[in-house]
C-alpha cells in the first residue's frame, strides 16, 4: 500500500540511547544496518547524552495537495519534509483538486509517488463521490489500487444514513474510515474555538460540541455496524471522552491529536495572525491537557502532524479570510519535545510510540520495529539541540507553520526509511 | 550609542492599545478641541502637509465623514479608498493595496474591513500609523473614545458609571470596544439582550449579563445597539416583533435621569422606539459631534511626539 522511489539501501551503523517503546528498549547501542536491514543490535557501554535513536515516525494524516495545488506541496517536497523530520511513512488525504475519488486518479498518484516519493507514502481515497457526502466511492476498485483507508477529510459526511452504508461497505473494501467529525450546522462560518477568547475578539465560534457530538454519531454507527474506525484530530475534552466510554464498550476506535492541539490552546489566537488558523480550531488549556491525558492513557493512539501547506499569500490575509490550517511534518518531534517531554507532562517513550507504532496500527501499515532482520525505519533525534524556527527551514514548499519565531529544543539528526538514508542534518 | 532612541510606531488599532492615560488624555485634547467648533473660521493648521488615508473596505457613512472632516478642520490633505471602484474590486489583496498606498508616504491611515485584524496587517504593511476604523466585529476605538466622551461630558464623570449595552452584542464591534473601554476608566458595564445574542464567554472580560430588560433600570446609561433585520435569518431571533417586545427601548423603560446613547444608523420603531430618541435623554447627535472632535483628537495625538503633548494645543498654534 506505501509507494516510493527506488534508490540504494544504505549500511552504516549508529550509537545511541537506544528507545524502541515496541520492543520494551532503551539503553545505549550500536545498531549495525547492512543493505537496508537493520544486522546487529549491540549493547554499548555509553553513548552520547543527548542522542536517541528510536523507530522513525509514521504519519497518518498528510496533505500533499497533489494534484492540482503543486505550488504549495508535491509530492516530492512533502516527502522530503517529512524525511526532515523523522518519518518513514505517510499517508495522504484525498482532498485535492481532483478529490482522489477514482481508481485511475489514485493510480496515478501511486506511479508519481514511486517516481519522486523520498519515504513511503501511502494514499487515501475519498468516502464520497467529489467528497460531496452523497454517493460512495468505489470502494473497492480503489482499495484494490492501493488506498490504505478511506476519509472525506477536510469536510464531514454530514448525513448519518451514508455514513452508517460507507461503514458497512468499508467490509467489502477490508480498510478502515478515517473520519472528520464536524457538525456543519454547528459550525458553519466558525473561525476559531467558541470560548472566552472568541467573545472578546468577535471571531465566529466553532463550538466544541459540533465536534464532539460527531464523535458520538460516528461511535454510535462504527459500534452498530461494528467496523473499524480512525477519528482524525480530535480537538476537545469531550471527544476525548467519547472515545474512552467507546472503546470500553467494544468499538473499534483509534484515535489522533495533533502536535498543535497538544500543545496550544486559543489564546493563540489573539494575535491574529492567521497561522493560528486550523480546523478543528485550537481550544482551551482544559481540552488540551484532556488531549494529554489521552494520550497518556492510551485513548489517542496516534499524534498526527494534519500537515496542511498553504501559499504565503493566502494565509497573509485578515484572519477571517485566510485557509485553515499548518505545517507540521518538519517541527512535530521539536513542538513536542519542547512543550510535552521537557516540561515533564508526557515521557520521551509514550511520544515516540504515538508517533510511530500507534498510527501504524491504526491504518494497517508494517509497524516500524529496530529489530535484527528488520528493514532499517530509524530516527536519530539529538534532544539538547536548540533551533529558531524561520521560514527558511522548511523543506516544504509552505511556511505556514504556527511555529515560526519561536525557539525549539530537539532536532531530527538523521532518518532512516525503507532502509535508506533520507535525511541527515 | 545612536542619538536619538527609535519610538515603535504608535496605532490605534483596538482599545487595548491605549492606557487610562491615553484615553483620559485624548478625551481631554478633545474638549480642547470642541471649543474650536464655535469659532467662524473652524480650521486648524496643525496638521498642515500631513497626509490622512481612509482606505474603507465597508459601506459607511458617519465614521468616513467624521474622519474626513477630523483631517480637514486640522489641515491634514486627505485621500478616501472604498472598496468600490478601486483595485480592491480587482481582487488585489489587502497586502498589495497596502503596498501601494505607501508609495504615498501617508502619515495615518484609518481602516475599516468587514474582518477582523485587517488594520493589524495594514500596520505591518506599512510605515504610517493605522486607526481601526472598525474591523469585522472586533474592534471599533474611536466610537469607543466618542462614546466615553459623551457619556463623561453629560455626566461629568467616568468612574462608577454604570453603562447598560442592550442589543445585539455577538455581531456588535461598538459592543466589544465600549466594554473595554468602559472597563478601562472605571465604569461599570452591564450587557443586555437575548441570549442567543450574548457571546459565550464574554462575563470574562469583568462585565455583567442579564437576559431581561428589566436591568436597564439600575443603569445611569442605556446603550443601544442596533439590530439587524439579516439575524433573522439564521434564527438569532424568531422576529423583530418579539425581539423589541422584549428589548426595544421605550419612554415605559427608560427612568427620569437616565440618558440614552447609540451608535447609528438607528432602526427607529425596532430596538429604539422614536420617542425615545428624539426626546431630552437622548445624546444621539452629541454623540455625532463627540466623534468629530475626538477623531481629530486621535489623529493629533498620534502625529504628535509624546513630551509635547499638553492639553489643548492646538489652541496656541492656532
Amino acid at each position: 500500500m506505501l509507494a516510493w522511489q527506488n534508490g540504494r539501501l544504505d549500511s552504516l551503523a549508529l550509537r545511541a540511547r537506544l528507545v524502541d517503546p515496541v520492543e520494551g528498549i532503551d539503553a545505549p547501542a550500536t545498531v549495525t544496518v547492512e543493505d537496508g536491514v537493520v544486522t546487529a543490535i549491540d549493547g554499548a557501554p555509553t553513548a552520547p547524552a543527548s542522542l536517541v535513536l528510536a523507530p522513525a515516525f509514521v504519519d497518518p494524516h498528510v496533505h500533499l495537495r497533489t494534484p492540482g495545488r503543486e505550488d504549495e506541496e508535491t509530492i516530492a517536497s512533502g516527502t522530503a519534509a517529512a524525511a526532515a523530520g523523522g518519518y518513514c511513512a505517510i499517508v495522504a488525504m484525498p482532498n485535492t483538486e481532483p478529490v482522489v475519488d477514482t481508481a485511475s486518479v489514485l493510480a496515478a498518484l501511486v506511479e508519481r509517488a514511486r517516481e519522486e516519493a523520498l519515504v513511503p507514502t501511502g494514499f487515501t481515497a475519498a468516502i464520497s463521490k467529489g467528497q460531496r457526502g452523497e454517493e460512495l466511492t468505489e470502494m473497492a476498485e480503489l482499495a484494490a489500487a492501493g488506498a490504505v483507508a478511506f476519509t472525506d477529510d477536510g469536510s464531514p459526511v454530514a448525513s448519518a444514513g451514508l455514513m452508517r452504508r460507507a461503514l458497512a461497505y468499508s467490509a467489502v473494501a477490508d480498510r478502515p474510515l478515517a473520519l472528520h467529525c464536524e457538525e456543519p450546522t454547528l459550525s458553519r462560518g466558525g473561525q476559531m474555538h467558541e470560548g472566552v477568547v472568541s467573545a472578546e475578539l468577535g471571531l465566529a465560534g466553532w463550538p466544541s460540541v459540533a465536534e464532539s457530538l460527531m464523535v458520538e454519531r460516528d461511535l454510535a454507527l462504527a459500534g452498530y455496524e461494528d467496523r473499524p474506525v480512525h477519528l482524525q484530530h480530535l480537538s476537545a475534552r469531550e471527544s476525548v471522552d467519547a472515545v474512552r466510554r467507546a472503546r470500553r464498550a467494544g468499538v473499534r476506535v483509534t484515535a489522533e491529536a495533533s502536535p498543535h492541539h497538544l500543545c496550544a490552546t486559543d489564546e493563540l489566537v489573539r494575535s491574529l495572525d492567521a497561522n493560528a488558523k486550523m480546523n478543528p480550531p485550537l481550544r482551551t488549556e482544559e481540552d488540551r491537557a484532556a488531549l494529554v491525558e489521552g494520550l497518556l492513557d492510551g485513548t489517542i493512539d496516534c499524534i498526527a502532524t494534519d500537515h496542511a501547506p498553504h501559499a504565503r499569500h493566502e494565509k497573509d490575509a485578515p484572519f477571517e479570510e485566510a485557509p485553515f490550517g499548518v505545517t507540521g511534518l518538519e517541527t512535530a518531534f521539536a513542538a513536542l519535545n519542547t512543550y510535552l517531554v521537557r516540561t515533564g507532562e508526557v515521557p520521551l517513550a509514550t511520544i515516540l510510540e504515538r508517533l510511530s507504532a500507534g498510527p501504524a496500527r491504526a491504518l494497517g501499515l508494517p509497524v516500524p520495529r529496530i529489530a535484527v532482520g528488520e528493514p532499517a525505519n530509524l530516527v536519530l533525534l539529538d534532544l539538547e539541540a536548540d533551533w529558531i524556527v524561520t521560514e527558511g527551514s522548511f523543506r516544504s514548499r509552505s511556511a505556514n507553520s504556527w511555529l515560526l519565531e519561536r525557539s525549539l529544543t530537539g532536532a531530527v539528526v538523521k532518518t532512516v526509511a525503507a532502509g535508506r538514508v533520507v535525511h541527515a542534518a | 550609542m545612536s542619538a536619538s532612541v527609535e519610538r515603535p510606531r504608535r496605532h490605534l488599532l483596538g482599545v487595548g492599545d491605549l492606557t487610562r492615560e491615553d484615553a483620559e488624555r485624548v478625551l481631554d485634547t478633545a474638549r480642547g478641541l470642541e471649543r474650536t467648533l464655535d469659532r467662524e473660521v473652524k480650521k486648524l493648521p496643525t496638521l498642515r502637509g500631513r497626509l490622512v488615508v481612509n482606505l474603507f473596505y465597508e459601506s459607511s457613512t458617519r465614521t468616513l465623514a467624521s474622519f474626513e472632516l477630523a483631517a480637514k478642520r486640522l489641515s491634514a490633505d486627505t485621500m478616501t479608498l472604498r472598496s468600490s471602484g478601486s483595485s480592491v474590486d480587482k481582487g488585489e489583496s489587502l497586502r498589495d493595496t497596502a503596498l501601494t498606498l505607501a508609495a504615498y508616504d501617508p502619515d495615518v491611515i484609518v481602516v475599516r474591513h468587514p474582518h477582523i485584524g485587517a488594520p493589524h496587517l495594514v500596520a505591518g504593511a506599512t510605515d504610517a500609523h493605522v486607526v481601526n476604523a472598525g474591523d469585522g466585529k472586533h474592534q471599533h476605538p474611536t466610537q469607543a473614545l466618542l462614546d466615553l466622551f459623551t457619556i463623561r461630558e453629560a455626566l461629568g464623570r467616568l468612574e462608577g458609571v454604570a453603562v447598560a449595552i442592550v442589543g445585539d452584542v455577538l455581531h456588535s464591534r461598538v459592543a466589544r470596544s465600549l466594554v473595554e473601554a468602559l472597563l478601562l476608566v472605571g465604569a461599570e458595564p452591564l450587557l443586555v439582550g437575548p441570549p442567543t445574542l450574548i457571546p459565550r464567554g464574554i462575563e470574562a472580560t469583568g462585565c455583567d449579563v442579564s437576559h431581561s430588560v428589566d436591568a436597564l433600570a439600575h443603569a445611569d446609561v442605556v446603550y443601544v445597539l442596533r439590530m439587524q433585520a439579516e439575524r433573522m435569518e439564521s434564527a438569532y431571533v424568531p422576529s423583530l416583533r418579539e425581539y423589541t417586545a422584549l428589548y426595544g427601548v421605550t419612554p415605559e423603560r427608560v427612568r427620569p435621569g437616565q440618558v440614552v446613547m447609540h451608535p447609528g444608523p438607528m432602526n427607529r420603531g425596532v430596538e429604539i422606539d422614536p420617542r425615545v430618541a428624539d426626546s431630552g435623554a437622548s445624546l444621539v447627535t452629541a454623540q455625532v459631534r463627540s466623534g468629530l472632535v475626538v477623531r481629530m483628537a486621535v489623529l493629533y495625538d498620534l502625529l504628535t511626539a509624546p513630551g509635547l503633548r499638553v492639553v489643548a494645543p492646538v489652541l496656541e498654534v492656532a
